[in-house]
């Protein structure tokens, strides 16, 4: 097995110690790239905000910001990677939320009473449903009926937003219910510094594990090996980026107030200095990593997802190959659906109201996000961490140029300029690489 | 030929808008036996192997596997009666890699439900390294193959599954000398195994010496079938372009009778 612990001496040696590197570590150099992008964003807003960007109080809203976009943006990655586009996922949003909203505010209560504990699952439930139904209702239409999914969820993206309305006249629903709302996040929507610290020792764990298993997977079988100084830096990156990202949502304490009366609820004796209670991982950021686990699971290690990918390269390979590649286009709308529901868990417990405007241009920050993380539109070719990444990035030149009191209508063009000017750069890189 | 054919299509028929694409055509393979289809462009010779590999549904005709009727009505269907098609156009999906390409509809699962990957690349390594030794590019996705690359990944899907009846339409279509002669071993091989390929080709060069038999379509009728050791390559050029039926084959419902 000696030949096999490294790579071929030829594949490393002659092209330079990057390329080496890269080779060695089969890290993806467009992933990198996106990296770099946000990172050069983060820096660039930093400097002209002058250092308010890189805080963490604001790092911890980026986070919850993104969590809505991120979780719709891994279903629109499988629905762009089989060819197909959902244009009504904004609109369903609305629709769900209403839903939501109706099922927690007025009809729970009704039978449990006001805050019941069992109202958020419920209410959750019934929205996880609610949004598979119409997820599958589209499937259907675009698999077996063969009407183009562009028009489907074009007509979608209007009969949802009339549904929202109608669901209460144009009223909008309001409170949530209380275990409903720390889905939005907010002070007591977070876990706090100790379980913050677990998760992420959890995560490291998990990397660590993963990739132990992966290099004894192929040892048993004879296969070629990554260096193994590239399995220690990939370990140690990525635990350093998890612990890093722990550290930084477990420095932004309570608000001063919030504290105070927090401390005199439970006598607690306040410090010299103030009391300092870290926020840690808002709710809503650990439903998104849970999404996007799930999802990278569903799209890597299932049969589910491998006819996903193989509908995206060849439609008609697949059939041949026995797919039913009808009831998986279907799947993924099913899929889309209730995640969809999941965002607008989000959303509305993050707003503590459901409206029928919830959610407007949601379709398109969404198919943005997953465009800008590598998803190629021509199908085929996307990642689900590309995507939650993207929406990332998108978030941070929005809540960026809030930050530094950038005019409404110029956000909205240099949101564009930037979409076009990533796919762009996108299409040269693929162009160079083959 | 003696005993029972390992697949039997009768009065096979199939219109696409009013075109009879096939109409009315039988053929016949026996175990062991390498059957060339024939037939200009457009002649019908693949919808008709279209037709058993379950990619399109007949109009009307029978499918008997084994001396008993078959129902296929999809590629699933065909595969279970072990019938493998490699298409003149591979059939992979181009953007994920080798073993991805050669499990796809049946990959090998974990106690757990999952991939096994491995397990899948394990076996994609042992397969090609039979039918293309020098192949090593198992990550990247078969888009990035040669055409002779891509072409043993096809073929490896064919007959990694215990195939009983090979289906080839134009199987050295994009291949050089070299892999062409590759083929016409890997033929011999099968055929020495058992199983009965069907070969397709419009060019009687390519199929002469391999096959056994040859069926001779043309406009979507059968013109007929003759032993290759019973005519000449001029004869079967005859039965494609004039539709002429030899005195060494048997005529068919397309041949054109001499007054």
């Amino acid at each position: 097995m000696a030949q096999s612990t490294t790579l071929p001496a030829g594949r490393v040696g002659g092209r330079g110690p990057i390329r080496g590197f890269l080779d060695a570590t089969e890290l993806d150099t467009r992933m990198l790239g996106m990296v770099a992008a946000l990172l050069l964003i983060w820096l660039g807003f930093s400097i002209a905000s002058g250092g308010v960007f890189l805080t963490p109080r604001n790092l911890w809203n980026l986070s919850v910001q993104t969590a809505s976009i991120a979780v719709m943006s891994t279903g629109m990655v499988l629905v762009i990677v089989t060819r197909n586009i959902d244009l009504s996922v904004g609109s369903v949003l609305g629709f769900v939320g209403m839903v939501m909203g109706v099922t927690q505010a007025e009809i729970l209560p009704q039978f449990l009473g006001y805050d019941h504990g069992a109202t958020w699952v419920v209410a959750l439930l019934v929205g996880v449903v609610v949004g598979g139904l119409i997820g599958a209702l589209h499937g259907y239409i675009i698999a077996y009926l063969g009407v183009p999914a562009f028009i489907v969820t074009l007509g979608g993206l209007l009969a949802w937003r009339g549904a929202a309305w109608w669901v209460t006249s144009g009223r909008t629903v309001a409170p949530m219910d209380t275990n409903f709302e720390l889905i939005g996040g907010g002070t007591d929507g977070s876990i706090g510094a100790t379980a913050s610290w677990i998760i992420g020792a959890v995560l490291c764990a998990a990397v660590v594990f993963a990739l132990v298993r992966a290099r004894r997977q192929r040892v048993r079988y004879g296969f070629p090996l990554r260096p193994l100084w590239a399995e220690v830096f990939l370990g140690t990156v990525a635990c350093a980026v998890i612990g890093g990202a722990i550290w930084v949502f477990n420095s932004y304490p309570w608000p001063v107030r919030i504290a105070e009366r927090y401390a005199e609820a439970n006598n607690l004796p306040i410090p010299e200095g103030g009391l300092f209670i870290a926020h840690g991982l808002a709710i809503p950021v650990l439903v998104a990593l849970a999404v996007g686990m799930v999802m990278t699971f569903l799209a890597n290690r299932t049969r589910f997802g491998r006819y996903v990918y193989a509908i995206g390269g060849n439609p008609e390979a697949a059939e041949l190959a026995g797919v039913n590649t009808k009831w998986v286009k279907m799947q993924v709308f099913i899929l889309m659906g209730m995640l969809v529901a999941i965002a607008a868990a989000i959303s509305t417990a993050r707003l503590n109201a459901a409206t029928n405007a919830q959610g407007t241009l949601d379709e398109l920050y969404t198919i943005a996000a997953a465009v800008i993380g590598g998803t190629s539109l021509a199908g085929g070719v996307g990642t689900i961490a590309g995507a939650m990444l993207g929406a990332l990035v998108m978030q941070s030149l929005q809540s960026g140029m809030v930050l530094m009191g950038v005019d409404s209508p110029l956000q909205n063009i240099v949101v564009g300029i930037v979409l076009v000017l990533a796919v762009w750069a996108d299409t040269v890189y693929r162009s160079r690489i083959k | 030929m003696d005993g029972t054919p390992l697949v039997e299509m009768r009065d096979m028929s199939i219109s696409f808008g009013g075109i009879h694409a096939v109409d009315d055509a039988s053929c016949a393979l026996y175990p062991g036996e390498v059957v060339g289809l024939l037939g200009h462009n457009g002649a019908g010779k693949s919808t008709l192997i279209k037709i058993l590999s379950g990619a399109y549904r007949r109009d009307a005709g029978t499918i008997v596997v084994d001396g008993t009727e078959a129902h296929i009505h999809n590629p699933r269907d065909a595969k279970a009666y072990g019938i493998e098609t490699i298409y003149q156009t591979l059939a992979l999906a181009d953007n994920v890699d080798a073993a991805a390409n050669l499990f796809l509809g049946r990959e090998l699962l974990t106690s757990l439900g999952t991939l096994d990957d491995v397990a899948m690349e394990a076996a994609t390594r042992e397969v090609m390294g039979r039918l293309n030794p020098n192949f090593q590019r198992f990550k990247e996705p078969v888009r990035a193959l040669s055409g002779g690359q891509r072409q043993s990944v096809a073929i490896a899907r064919a007959i990694h599954f215990n195939a009983r009846i090979l289906i080839m339409d134009e199987p050295t279509a994009a291949l050089g000398p070299q892999e062409t002669q590759q083929v016409a071993d890997l033929i011999k091989q099968l055929k020495a195994e058992g199983i009965g390929i069907f070969l397709i080709s419009h060019d009687i060069h390519d199929v002469f010496d391999l096959a056994d038999r040859v069926y001779v379509m043309k406009n979507g009728k059968m013109v007929g079938d003759a032993r290759t050791s019973d005519v000449t390559k001029d004869e079967v050029l005859g039965m494609i372009i004039l539709g002429k039926c030899p005195p060494g084959a048997t005529p068919g419902p397309g041949a054109i009778r001499e007054a």
